[in-house]
């Protein structure tokens, strides 16, 4: 019983083969360390760095699964080196600890992952609707619990990236990255499509720019978040029927034809109605310009677009009918 | 209303990422030391026995309907709504289309086959087992390009809600097969239940699951509102199913069998293997 609590073989040690290298090639180095108590697979590296191998590069920062910051890949399978135990690993076996594979190495078990830095430089930011007068009144927007609840569940990402390293999407095929955002940056995308403020409209981007219609649903960016996110069922599929209303759904377009249609009729009808109040003043068509704030007094940068290259993406549902 | 004037494609082209870095860790398809590969074998052997099966049992025509003879009401649901001119007596369900003259089956399991094919939860089962894109997680797919579900014919895909919507419908037609099951003509009563009838019960609610369970439903229920604030109906609907939404693939499973298994008990049953044991009113 006490082997398996500490995770060692009948000596009591534990056999640690740990990728040694940089970008000019590199090798697996066995390193054998005493088995203790508790211990999760970075307290092992640390071990090693302490005893054997002091120039080990080992990114880490909390060693509480907060940071991120420790990811790699344990007997094969992407995931944090502080919230892996010893003793969940196969007993007695040696424990194979390689470096995120999606990413370009630069020592050890450090990868360069500012392939995702950029993508996140892609995603339009929140971009709030005008404060309604009470909300003026009352110093700041309102939001009812229910409207945020779902993004809530994506504020929970630490950024450890193993969602991104997972996707074979990149992993296997390195010519997707110029055009695919991966698992992290849905999330992001969806925590902000289902934002109730944000006035962007992300589908068209979504499958054009970021490769939504590359992922192919196979849960593995779900299967090792650490944070436990649903990100296939609560973001990217969602995002995927999201866009499916937007681009192929003729029910939904001719829905939306119909009902434009009666607003624009309605519009029309109030412009040549005398004027009785701000309600009545409508532009030609209905069309209402969005005025674009300059800050939304959090120190967000609000994402201004080009007039000339607005796409036309037709409303998804939002008023529960 | 959504505005629609912002849009964001002109700044978001080309990630500007340095390509062909080089990689740590040995240049092998996986690391991984666990039977990874158990599940996707499983899910090819049960996948492709269902479609062997479901394609015979389709072809074959024959023994699917149990009826008046032997005091029963009973329709395999492979063969449910009987639609055409060969129909076997008593089984049809309204107006029949005399121009086809093969298994009435194979005109409408594309609707339940599309339903499927399209379903999230499958297309994560077949593109690990049967297109090995991955096989695993971790695990190097087997493909030298990859453009997923961006193209033809992939891009059929997002045709899932539509084949949903049929979907409904022939649970609907299930769900009465089931319920007319308890009729037993030629009974003092006309009325009982026999195991026969619990199985066609059965096979109809698992269905119900698999279609509430599924992910279009989730989203034109409630998932593509914007504010549930406004939409309170919608956003208790859309809660309700959430919970199930989280069983779908259990839910899959199960009705993908049961529905097999359904056929094969009516088969029996209409072949004279088996007695449907049973009691009227």
């Amino acid at each position: 019983m006490a082997e398996e609590i500490i995770h060692s073989d009948q000596s009591g040690e534990v056999t640690m083969r740990v990728w040694r290298g940089d970008e000019d090639g590199g090798e697996f180095v066995e390193y054998v360390m005493p088995a203790q108590e508790g211990e999760v697979v970075l307290d092992v590296i640390h071990r090693v760095q302490a005893s054997e191998a002091p120039d080990l590069a080992c990114r880490w920062n909390c060693k509480a699964g907060k940071c991120g910051s420790c990811s790699a890949e344990i007997n094969g399978r992407p995931s944090l080196l502080c919230m892996t135990r010893m003793d969940t690993l196969p007993f007695g076996e040696t424990v194979t600890v390689a470096p995120m594979r999606a990413f370009p190495i630069i020592r050890d078990l450090v990868t360069d992952v500012s392939y995702n830095y950029e993508v996140a430089k892609r995603i339009p930011p929140l971009s709030p609707r005008d404060k309604t007068q009470d909300e003026v009144d009352a110093g700041g927007y309102r939001m009812a619990q229910i409207d945020v609840e779902r993004s809530q569940e994506f504020r929970k990402c630490i950024e450890c990236f193993l969602c991104q390293d997972v996707c074979h999407v990149v992993r296997d095929h390195e010519e997707n990255k110029t055009a695919y955002a991966g698992p992290r940056f849905f999330i992001r995308s969806a925590e902000l499509e289902m934002h109730p403020l944000d006035t962007n409209d992300r589908r068209q981007l979504l499958q054009e720019e970021q490769g939504l219609g590359k992922c192919n649903i196979t849960k593995c960016c779900t299967e090792v978040c650490p944070e436990h996110i649903k990100i296939t069922d609560n973001a990217i599929i969602p995002l995927k029927e999201r866009v499916v209303d937007a681009k192929y759904d003729p029910v939904a377009w001719l829905g939306r034809k119909i009902r434009d249609r009666t607003k624009r009729t309605a519009a029309e009808a109030a412009a040549e109605a005398p004027s009785s109040g701000p309600a009545a003043v409508l532009p030609p068509g209905g069309v209402v310009a969005i005025p674009q704030p300059e800050g939304n007094g959090t120190g967000i940068p609000v994402y201004t677009a080009a007039p000339a290259a607005a796409v036309d993406v037709p409303p998804a549902d939002d008023d529960g009918s | 209303m959504r505005e629609k004037t912002l849009t964001t494609l002109e700044d978001a082209s080309v990630t500007p990422v340095v390509l062909g870095g080089a990689r740590g860790g040995p240049d092998v398809p996986t690391l991984r030391t666990d039977r990874y590969w158990v599940q996707p074998v499983v899910t090819f052997a049960v996948l492709t026995s269902f479609v062997a099966y479901a394609s015979w049992a389709a072809f074959v025509n024959k023994n699917y309907f149990v009826g008046a003879s032997m005091n029963r009401n009973l329709i395999s649901p492979f063969y449910s709504p009987c639609l055409t001119a060969s129909c076997v007596p008593g089984a049809s369900h309204g107006p029949t289309l005399s121009w086809w003259t093969i298994s009435p089956a194979l005109l409408i399991l594309i609707f339940p086959l599309g339903f499927r094919m399209t379903c999230y939860y499958y297309r994560k089962a077949y593109y690990r087992s049967f297109w090995l894109a991955p096989p695993a997680c971790a695990v190097s797919d087997a493909h030298g390009s990859y453009t997923g579900e961006s193209r033809f014919p992939l891009l059929l895909q997002n045709a899932h809600r539509y084949f949903f919507y049929f979907g409904l419908v022939f649970n609907v037609i299930l769900t009465i097969d089931a319920i007319v099951a308890f009729q037993q003509p030629g009974t003092p009563s006309g009325i009982g239940i026999s195991v026969g009838t619990v199985v066609l019960l059965v096979n109809a609610t698992l269905l119900w699951l698999y279609s509430l369970s599924c992910h279009a439903c989730r989203h034109l229920c409630g998932g593509g509102v914007k504010q549930f604030s406004k939409a309170p109906i919608r956003h208790k609907i859309w809660k309700a199913l959430t919970p199930l939404n989280g069983r779908h693939m259990l839910f899959a499973w199960m009705s993908l069998v049961f529905v097999a298994f359904t056929d094969f008990y009516v088969r029996l049953v209409a072949s004279g293997t088996i007695h449907d044991y049973g009691f009227h009113f």
